[in-house]
């Protein structure tokens, strides 16, 4: 095992962030670099923030009214939590899978073409091009190819899942939030998750939060560990499940709290 | 940080291993304290027991690694588990080598009173360096049982006089040899002992540089003394 090849620039910097739900505070001061390029996991009890700090990577939570976010997130540089921010646009940069798969009620060829024309306008053969290569990238194109006009509903959970991530890829972000990814899927689909989250780490930067540490162990460049909306220790994968230097961040990965 | 994991059964499962490397510990003390008798007394019979505890040591190792895997298999260690676990793993295996060294000195003893050569010889200097490396391995295991650091970065420092021990030996040997041809044979068996004497001073210190991975995740093997206790302040 090899620690990650020092990345050449950050994707997203996290600076001071503060979040909300209402009047409880979900996330507390978190600061912290999200390698382009690279694979960083969020490990913490539930509850601990790593779902909320996810969201806020994307502004989903916008869609809530009473929560807000304070602070920076710069996305190459460029502060999303600005309110001129225009959130279509955003989240087609910076794509996002939820932990159960949530296909449209579609085909699987307009469940892909779908996002594609609300960003852009492509002739039938670029996007025949397109929904071909985003279920190359996401491992499912051998599979799928000779039923592209049946239901994204028909195909298995772990089929459904990489459909979504095909989804994602398809509008061409730059950065995929990944929530849970793998928790509602078997093993043999949860390995082909994790294989695709390799693959598409050359092409993307990939944020992942996960209850399953070894998950986070196996697939991750840098791991993030948080407690109570804090980030308590943030490194790389090597080091934080091999020689943590918080205690705390030890007790929860060897099982002694959780 | 709490000694438990959520798991109870973790823990019963780390804390039955680590009883059974300190027997197998003691299994091998007791084998070098044999090996030392017989060779103070040239005792035939010491030197057997020596040999027939060796398939009980090399069982206990077996089972030892076979407990190992199957703890790493089940419970997917982290962190310092996963430190606890390789370093038991490793240590497994230098004591049971210890112990393959406490039954070649039985052979060579067995090999010197055959040939008759055992008033000749300058035994006395080889047991005082065995007592040093049995005294150096009881301490590794001490220091072991408790993850005692500095303990383990003074046996690192003990070992070296071994090691000078070893090197005055040889020059000893080597004199008594020129002056009487007829001691080579029994010279030669003798050199071997005292070879097998400091290897076991190594796996005592090898145990010790365990300690130091367990407990500060550094790994201090091929490191220089002074830069092993400069890393750990």
């Amino acid at each position: 095992m090899t620690p990650p090849a020092a990345p050449t620039r950050n994707a997203i910097e996290v600076r001071d962030l503060n979040f909300y739900y209402g009047k409880f505070q979900g996330l507390r001061n978190v600061s912290l670099d999200i390698a382009e390029h690279r694979v960083t996991a969020f490990i913490g009890p539930s509850g601990c923030g790593k779902s909320t700090l996810l969201r806020t990577l994307n502004r989903m939570y916008s869609l809530y009214p009473g929560q807000r976010a304070e602070g920076q997130i710069l996305l190459h540089g460029e502060n999303i939590l600005d309110p001129r921010q225009d959130l279509n646009l955003l989240r087609a940069r910076v794509g996002m899978v939820f932990q159960k798969p949530t296909p449209f009620p579609m085909t699987i060829y307009e469940n892909i073409a779908f996002g594609v024309r609300l960003y852009e306008k492509l002739n039938q053969s670029e996007m025949d091009d397109r929904v071909e290569w985003a279920l190359t990238k996401a491992a499912l194109w051998s599979e799928v190819k000779d039923k592209l006009q049946q239901s994204g509903l028909s195909l298995s959970g772990g089929q459904q899942q990489r459909l979504c991530i095909a989804r994602s890829v398809a509008v061409k972000p730059s950065v995929l939030l990944l929530d849970e990814p793998t928790s509602a899927l078997d093993p043999i689909s949860t390995g082909k998750v994790e294989e695709l989250v390799h693959e598409l780490k050359s092409d993307y930067t990939i944020a992942i939060v996960t209850h399953n540490m070894q998950q986070a162990a196996r697939c991750s460049d840098y791991t993030a560990y948080m407690y109570l909306g804090e980030l308590v220790e943030f490194g790389t994968t090597e080091q934080i499940f091999f020689k943590p230097s918080k205690t705390a961040t030890e007790d929860y990965i060897t099982g002694r709290f959780g | 940080m709490p000694d438990k994991h959520l798991s109870s059964q973790f823990d019963a499962d780390l804390n039955h291993i680590s009883a059974r490397v300190m027997e197998l510990g003691g299994l091998v003390e007791s084998q070098i304290r044999s090996a030392i008798d017989a060779l103070t007394h040239f005792s035939p019979e010491t030197a057997e027991d020596v040999l027939r505890t060796e398939t009980k040591v090399n069982q206990l190792e077996v089972e030892i690694d076979r407990d190992i895997a199957s703890v790493v298999g089940r419970r997917q260690p982290t962190a310092r588990d996963l430190r606890l676990l390789l370093a038991m793993s490793k240590s497994n295996a230098n004591l049971e080598r210890a112990g393959d060294e406490a039954a070649k000195i039985a052979r060579m003893v067995k090999s010197i009173i055959e040939a008759g050569a055992t008033r000749t010889l300058p035994t006395h200097d080889l047991r005082s360096s065995a007592e040093l490396a049995l005294g150096l391995l009881r301490k590794a295991l001490d220091a072991f049982a408790r993850l005692d650091v500095p303990t383990a970065v003074r046996i690192l420092r003990e070992d070296d006089q071994i090691d000078q021990a070893f090197d005055g030996f040889v020059r000893k040997l080597i004199t008594y040899m020129m002056e009487d041809p007829r001691t080579i044979s029994a010279g030669l068996d003798l050199l071997f002992v005292a070879k097998a004497i400091e290897r076991i001073g190594d796996h005592a210190k090898n145990i010790a540089e365990f300690i130091i991975y367990i407990v500060k995740g550094e790994d201090v093997r091929h490191t220089p003394l002074a830069m092993v206790e400069s890393t750990l302040g």
